[in-house]
């Protein structure tokens, strides 16, 4: 689902490289946890996997698609359609209200379900809470509304950097396996980003970044 | 579908955003409205005028007229007719009835040559029977009939019958009566009489018959536009105006896009994290800017056609008492007018926001959402724009010294508006670093820092009124300068205690003797006037009589040593300062006046101020002039006497002769008409002035409250530590009225500079003359007070939010900040 084939991203003015060669494969409905130090390049496989940002060099493939090398118009389109984002800073729209970001994407990709938007309001625990602005929510609430709206139009991969890093360990862990049990309903692939030996033992597999190399 | 989830989560920004789409529409519709409406008043004038130029086939027609203006017998006609020259005779007066009074134009169809019908009056034409035979139908335009109702019986009219039937016809001028000479002659009590006389302008190539060459003169089509001619620099005066208020309105919106743009990056980027090409993004936000500006630019234009309708009565009265133009009471409502206000709207904020759109286009899609960063990136902005101000000084200079004229005039006044605008924010951030510096008291150096922070994102504002605030002190020096000027000059020009103006010269000497037989008249000096045409323009030619009233009490700007002895020897002439420039005369200069027997060579020897008077005007001595013009009679009479006894006289001699008000007039009733021509030319001057600093009051309060929100980072932690939201709320009404304070201050030395260049440079250009500037210090002073309740007003709203604010609110701001 995910392959990245000696990938390597540097940032202009930096001393070294942010990722030097990393390669890596995701098969279908696996998921894998990415941890390492701040600053390893964590995120940087990330958003170069999301088609956030172009490698210097190396391949990125997803779903079978050449991400490295695509146009804005081409990356833009397979994160619409095959991919799902989570971020740390939940990033909703402040200006929408619940439903309306929990249907975002999916409508954005043309796979609205409501019948599944309606499972996963419930089963996030956000019912009742549809017409309310993103300002008006907790934080485990807000990532919960993230959450759903990645999951929402059914993407083949999800990829999550640091789920629930702003958030207490008690609601971090039960939004956590709130994530985890949705992605295997749905059979998607996923890659979180996370800090915590912990949390990353609960994935199939983990890989561990040191220095912009995998270790 | 795709594009419409986009555009729903774009848009819903505004919906959660009331304030800033208020302030982005306000903008819009401010700088629109402003624009269109000055767009609205000079179109409506030149269609007028246009109308005008067209009556009767004018443009494209030659004329006969008497040489030195006025009428002349209707014998010259039937010898010119019997010479087999095709021309057609036109009596031509004015007729007080109605609004604004009734030009009457009286012709004959038969003999009209084909370019002059329009109206179906010519033979085999639909309305020939009705208009020739009795009671001679009548054509107005559409819009003049309702003004022409129920005037039948007032007393001009019912002596001569009323008005004639009326129909109403496209294409005619307002408040203009087109009708057969022969009802004309009654209308006007004239009688063997013409204006003129038109002719197809191919027949014009021909010589007059000698027996009239030296009383009539042939005028061609192309020189006889001189409406539009006088008038333009009236119509760019007014441009300037409305485009300098549309770029304080575009200002708040740049303000306000430049905002929007920042507070929805985080909204730009998970819309590009969900999967939305930068380019779908960018057409996106473009229609959605576009629609805005449509709606904006509608209710601007919608104002603006307001504001016209307002202003109009006040620019007709100008036109009409400065130019002899009509305008009618009622604008029109072009299509084209609105399709080009909406384009200037659309215009305004492609331009307003191409930057923004420019950013978002080019948007990584990893941009971080940094509001905090955009205020501090407007401080940064602020030194690029005092480079920028430097550039633009350079070049208003440099469009001055190459283009010259009133388009390199007002260039170079944009010049001087713009570049220290452009300057100030800078300079105001260096003063309050300074005075931060300097602070004692942790307080004290907070507010001074914090000052300097709001300095950038205020800086748009604060241009707008520094900018609003210039031009009100430059427009209220000048127009100042210019009434104390034009009054000192009224009491000197108007040497007379009173003035008379016979209908003809029997009545003349009629007037004469009896003026002679009243003990309280002390001198009676004759007054000669002919009309003449110099280097293509037109020119009042005045002879005086040899009296101490005129070598003692009028008013020269320069002279030649012995100049009245000169002008009354018939050797030298005055001439006014506006046709001494547009002529290029200087004293000791030579000028052919055109007389009868031929050019009459005269030395420059004098110059003279005549404000308000579009035409040219030279003054000749009266013995001299009537000497070389044969025929050339008395009608008016400038009178001595007791000041006091003047408006008595005046009054005796409208009963004795049955003149109107302004035929037989005393000094102070003159003064007070002509008091009242000066205060409407600059009427719409002052009221769109007054609109400038309305719309940069409405720039400070939107962008205070758009800032508002932003602030709130700033104020908690000072809120955390102890100040109360109460204290706060008064520190924050205080740095406004104290930055507003700052601008007004630099806006003084800045409106002295505006005014200096609007009457060194501007009127100049466009009038022909120049005014001394005088200082108003309390004029200023008003300004400065204005200005200080202007930025109160608008800090008011945000500081009782501020002060009303729950603590809650104020805490989350902490975990906003990214």
């Amino acid at each position: 689902m995910l392959v990245l084939r000696s990938v390597s991203k540097t940032y202009p003015g930096a001393e070294r490289p942010a990722l030097a060669g990393v390669s890596l494969d995701l098969a279908a409905g696996r998921t894998l946890a990415l941890t390492g130090e701040s600053g390893s390049g964590k995120s940087t496989l990330l958003h170069l996997a999301a088609g956030l940002d172009a490698p210097d060099a190396g391949e990125i493939e997803v779903d079978g698609r050449r991400v490295d090398g695509a146009s804005d118009a081409a990356r833009a389109a397979l994160r619409r359609d095959a991919i799902g984002l989570v971020f740390q800073q939940f990033n909703l729209i402040p200006s929408l209200d619940v439903g309306a970001n929990l249907a975002f994407q999916a409508r954005l990709a043309g796979r609205f379900d409501p019948g599944w938007q309606s499972e996963l309001t419930a089963r996030l625990g956000l019912a009742g809470l549809e017409r309310r602005y993103p300002e008006a929510l907790s934080g485990g609430q807000q990532q919960r509304v993230a959450i759903g709206r990645a999951l929402a139009g059914r993407p083949r991969l999800i990829l999550a950097d640091e789920p629930t890093g702003n958030l207490d360990e008690p609601t971090g862990d039960a939004v956590l396996a709130l994530f985890l049990d949705l992605v295997r309903a749905t059979g998607a692939a996923l890659l979180l980003v996370t800090h915590s030996e912990r949390l990353a033992g609960l994935l199939d597999a983990r890989v561990h970044l040191r220095a912009g190399r995998l270790g | 579908m795709r594009a419409a989830v986009v555009l729903g989560a774009l848009v819903s920004h505004w919906r959660r955003h009331p304030v800033e789409l208020a302030t982005l529409l306000v903008g819009l519709a401010l700088a629109t409205a402003l624009w269109a409406g000055v767009q609205a008043l000079n179109a409506e004038a030149r269609e007028s005028y246009a109308r005008a130029a067209a009556l009767l086939g004018a443009d494209r027609l030659a004329r006969v007229e008497a040489l030195g203006g006025g009428r002349f017998p209707v014998g010259d006609y039937v010898a010119l007719r019997r010479a087999g020259w095709p021309v057609s005779p036109v009596l031509e007066g004015d007729l007080p009835v109605g609004p604004a009074g009734l030009r009457v134009i009286g012709v004959e169809p038969l003999t009209l040559p084909a370019e002059a019908d329009g109206y179906g009056v010519a033979p085999g034409g639909e309305r020939v029977a009705a208009f020739l035979s009795p009671p001679h139908l009548g054509l107005v335009a559409a819009e003049t009939l309702p003004g022409l109702a129920g005037v039948a019986g007032l007393p001009p009219l019912a002596a001569v019958g009323g008005l004639p039937p009326l129909a109403a016809v496209g294409g005619l001028p307002p408040d203009t009566l087109v009708v057969d000479i022969a009802r004309a002659e009654r209308l006007l009590g004239v009688e063997g009489e013409l204006t003129r006389l038109t002719l197809p302008a191919e027949a014009a190539g021909r010589a007059l018959p000698a027996g009239l060459a030296g009383r009539l003169t042939i005028v061609r089509p192309e020189a006889a536009d001189d409406l539009a001619r006088l008038t333009d620099s009236f119509h760019l005066n007014l441009t300037a105006f409305g485009l300098l208020s549309f770029l304080v309105g575009l200002l708040i919106v740049y303000g306000a896009i430049g905002l929007a743009f920042e507070q929805r990056k985080p909204m730009l980027r998970t819309l590009r994290a969900c999967g939305v090409s930068a380019r779908l993004m960018s057409l996106l936000l473009l229609g959605e800017l576009m629609a805005l500006a449509l709606v904006g630019g509608a209710v601007g234009v919608a104002g603006g056609y307001a504001l016209a309708a307002a202003l109009l009565p006040d620019v007709a009265a100008s036109l009409r008492g400065l130019y002899g133009a009509r305008l009618p009471g009622t604008l029109g409502l072009d299509p084209a007018w609105w399709a080009a206000g909406l384009g200037m709207s659309l215009g305004g904020a492609l331009a307003a926001g191409a930057a923004s759109l420019w950013r978002a286009a080019r948007l990584p899609a990893l941009a971080v959402a940094q509001p905090q960063a955009w205020l501090a990136g407007r401080r940064r902005t602020i030194r690029a724009q005092a480079a920028l101000g430097a550039v633009v000084a350079l070049a208003a200079l440099a469009a001055f010294g190459i283009e010259g004229g009133l388009a390199g005039g007002l260039a170079l006044l944009g010049g001087v508006v713009l570049a220290p605008a452009l300057v100030a924010p800078a300079l105001v951030a260096a003063a309050l670093a300074l005075a931060a510096r300097r602070a004692r008291g942790a307080l004290a150096q907070w507010v001074w820092a914090d000052m300097r922070q709001q300095t950038g994102p205020l800086a748009l504002a604060l241009m707008a009124l520094l900018i609003a605030l210039a031009v009100n002190v430059g427009v209220g020096t000048m127009v100042g300068s210019f009434r104390e000027t034009f009054l000192g000059w009224l009491d000197r020009r108007l040497a007379a205690e009173a003035y008379v103006t016979a209908r003809d010269p029997a009545e003349a000497e009629a007037v004469a003797r009896w003026l002679d037989g009243r003990p309280e008249v002390v001198a009676r000096l004759p007054i000669l006037r002919v009309g003449a045409r110099v280097a293509g323009w037109p020119v009042e030619i005045y002879g005086a009589a040899d009296h101490a009233t005129y070598r003692d009490g009028w008013p020269l700007l320069a002279s030649a040593p012995g100049a009245w002895d000169r002008v009354a020897a018939g050797e030298g002439v005055l001439v006014s300062e506006q046709f001494g420039r547009r002529g290029g005369l200087g004293l000791g200069d030579a000028l052919d006046v055109p007389t009868p027997a031929g050019p009459w060579r005269l030395e420059v020897v004098g110059i003279y101020a005549d404000y308000g008077n579009p035409e040219g005007q030279v003054m000749v001595g009266g013995a001299a002039l009537a000497a070389r013009w044969p025929g050339l009679e008395t009608r008016r009479f400038a009178l001595r006497l007791d000041p006091a006894a003047a408006a008595g006289l005046a009054a005796d001699l409208r009963a004795a002769f049955g003149f109107g008000p302004e035929a037989a007039i005393d000094q102070a009733a003159l003064k007070a008409a002509s008091t009242r021509v000066f205060e409407r030319t600059f009427a719409v001057t002052v009221a769109l002035n007054a609109l400038t600093l309305a719309v940069a009051g409405v720039a400070l309060l939107t962008s205070l409250l758009t800032l508002s929100g932003l602030r709130l980072a700033q104020l908690a932690p000072v809120w955390a530590v102890g100040l109360t939201r109460r204290r706060l709320a008064a520190l924050e009404t205080a740095k406004t009225v104290g930055l507003a304070a700052l601008t007004a201050v630099a806006a003084l030395p800045l409106g002295l500079a505006v005014a200096w260049t609007l009457t060194a440079v501007v009127n100049v250009e466009a009038f022909g003359w120049r005014l001394p500037v005088l200082m108003f210090p309390r004029q200023w002073a008003a300004m400065f007070g204005l200005a200080l309740v202007t930025a109160f007003a608008a800090a008011l709203w945000p500081a009782l939010r501020l002060a009303r604010i729950a603590p809650a609110d104020l805490m989350r701001s902490f975990s906003n900040e990214r």
